[in-house]
């Protein structure tokens, strides 16, 4: 492979920018324990969905009254995976909210958030995203200079999956818990109802999906070696951006 | 060129992780002291049942009222899960209208007493509209009549040394238990009615556990026999219910 030809002269030019890391150990570390604990929620998600591939507004719903939407799925009751996929569940909920909270308390604390996510005012004009838009639409690779942060679209999707789509999956997961809403009923009536939670869990599940395979894609589009190096060793590759 | 940031990052992380280590076990003893260990704890998954158990328990004040509604809110469709048991006994209590019906209760208790359908009846009766929420994704509202447990509790003399109350079904088959703050807990009732009128046999009579803040499950249909215990430890397989063995988990508070 081409960037595997390691060229002394390059790295020693490069050496200021590489001694910086990409990503911080922090970030690296509660990057992978998260991966982890999302694919583990997501397929113990649909295990415990396939008993009631049923979805309800308001406060109760079951066969008999009417649903908001079928999902296209069969009612799974009898193979056993139900049982498993919610321990499941709630064990990755616990790591996935630890290190969540691990991570944005440090993100908060060392400024990651505002150094590195939060756009620019320059950032968020109308021709700066027209630009970072039609790059993607072009498909076009990030220059080396460009892939050491972040362009605008990325921020303020990573800043959603942080500060908006993470809390609300955590909280509409709270609000079908009896014990945890007989302390906190806001929790649940704000939705409308336990069963309007489900549904917004549900739906913010799929969007977190989403968001995952267009991570992965991009990944993929901007250097795939390069970018999964980044978020392990921590730095970019020496020398040129692999072709 | 760095040792002066890498020596004070050895530190920071090395006593980072010594009160990490000490914090949990601390934690563990207290969590042992308080109940806060759930039945199941071991095996993979114990970690996080433990977590959940203990979180909620310190979450939730031993009075903490899982959401009440209103009349116009009980559902139309109560949904039934499951058949009522197929045994020759209680099809014999359902034809006689469950006059021989006897509830036991025995165990730790100073007064080890056996109640009639009547005699349970005859504590005063209180009601509640709330959830009945199944695990599989589907819930109802409705309104239950019963005798709080904790009446039961007080009348037998419950003692102090109890940690757990058991309860069985009459199907032969099925039983659960709950720890002390959900036994004594003001919406855990001994149900005998529903929606004004007296338990459906779908819906587990002539008495059926209701544990408001739990999920469904924890509330057993078809109740016949209660006792309370210091440990679960030699009951059933020792997980607190035949849930945990299906991997369902004996603490159903979410």
């Amino acid at each position: 492979m081409a960037e595997s030809a390691y060229l002394p002269a390059v790295a020693i030019q490069n050496s200021k920018v590489l001694d910086s890391p990409r990503h911080s150990a922090l970030v690296r570390v509660t990057h992978w324990i998260h991966t982890l604990s999302f694919i583990a929620l997501v397929l113990s998600g649909i295990a415990i969905l396939l008993a009631h591939p049923r979805l309800y507004w308001g406060e109760t719903g079951a066969v008999g009254t009417p649903s908001l939407i079928d999902l296209p799925f069969p009612f799974v009751l009898e193979l056993q995976i139900r049982g498993p996929g919610r321990y499941l569940h709630f064990l990755s909920a616990w790591v996935f909210v630890l290190t969540g909270l691990l991570y944005v308390l440090s993100g908060l604390f060392t400024r990651h958030f505002w150094k590195n996510l939060v756009p620019s005012r320059v950032d968020l004009g109308w021709k700066s995203i027209r630009r970072v838009v039609s790059n993607h639409m072009h498909l076009k690779r990030p220059a080396a200079e460009e892939s050491r942060s972040y362009n605008v679209l990325q921020r303020l999707t990573y800043l959603a999956v942080v500060f908006l789509l993470s809390p609300l999956i955590i909280i509409t997961g709270l609000a079908m818990s009896p014990a945890v809403t007989s302390v906190f009923p806001v929790i649940v009536t704000v939705f409308g109802g336990q069963q309007s939670a489900r549904t917004i869990h549900f739906f913010v599940a799929v969007a977190l999906v989403l968001f995952l395979f267009v991570h992965i894609a991009m990944v993929c589009l901007a250097g795939f070696k390069n970018r999964m190096r980044a978020m392990i060793t921590g730095h970019n590759a020496a020398g040129k951006e692999p072709s | 060129m760095s040792s002066p940031l890498s020596r004070r990052k050895l530190i920071t992380t090395g006593l980072a992780t010594a009160a990490g280590v000490s914090g949990l076990g601390v934690a563990a003893v207290l969590a042992q002291r308080y109940g806060l260990i759930p039945p199941d704890h071991g095996g993979i998954f114990g970690a996080g049942e433990t977590l959940t158990y203990a979180g909620q328990r310190l979450l939730t004040s031993h009075h903490s009222l899982a959401r009440e509604f209103n009349r116009s809110e009980i559902s139309k469709v109560a949904f039934v899960n499951g058949k009522p048991p197929q045994n020759e006994a209680y099809q014999r209590h359902v034809a006689g209208g469950f006059a021989d019906w006897r509830l036991t209760v025995d165990g730790l208790v100073a007064r080890p007493s056996s109640f009639s359908l009547a005699d349970l009846k005859r504590f005063p009766a209180r009601s509640q509209i709330t959830h009945q929420a199944c695990e599989e994704g589907w819930s109802f509202i409705a309104e239950w009549i019963g005798v709080p447990l904790s009446t039961v509790l007080n009348f037998v003399g419950v003692s102090a040394q109890a940690k757990y109350v058991v309860y069985y079904s009459l199907d032969g088959f099925w039983w659960d238990s709950i720890d002390m703050p959900d036994a004594w807990h003001p919406q855990t009732f001994l149900a005998y009615g529903m929606n004004g009128g007296e338990l459906p046999v779908d819906h587990g009579a002539p008495v059926r556990m209701k544990v408001a803040r739990q999920l469904g499950y924890k509330s057993v249909k078809y109740i016949s026999h209660i006792t309370f215990t210091d440990s679960m430890k030699h009951i059933g397989d020792g997980l607190g219910s035949p849930a945990p063995a299906a991997g369902y988990s004996w603490y159903a508070g979410i």
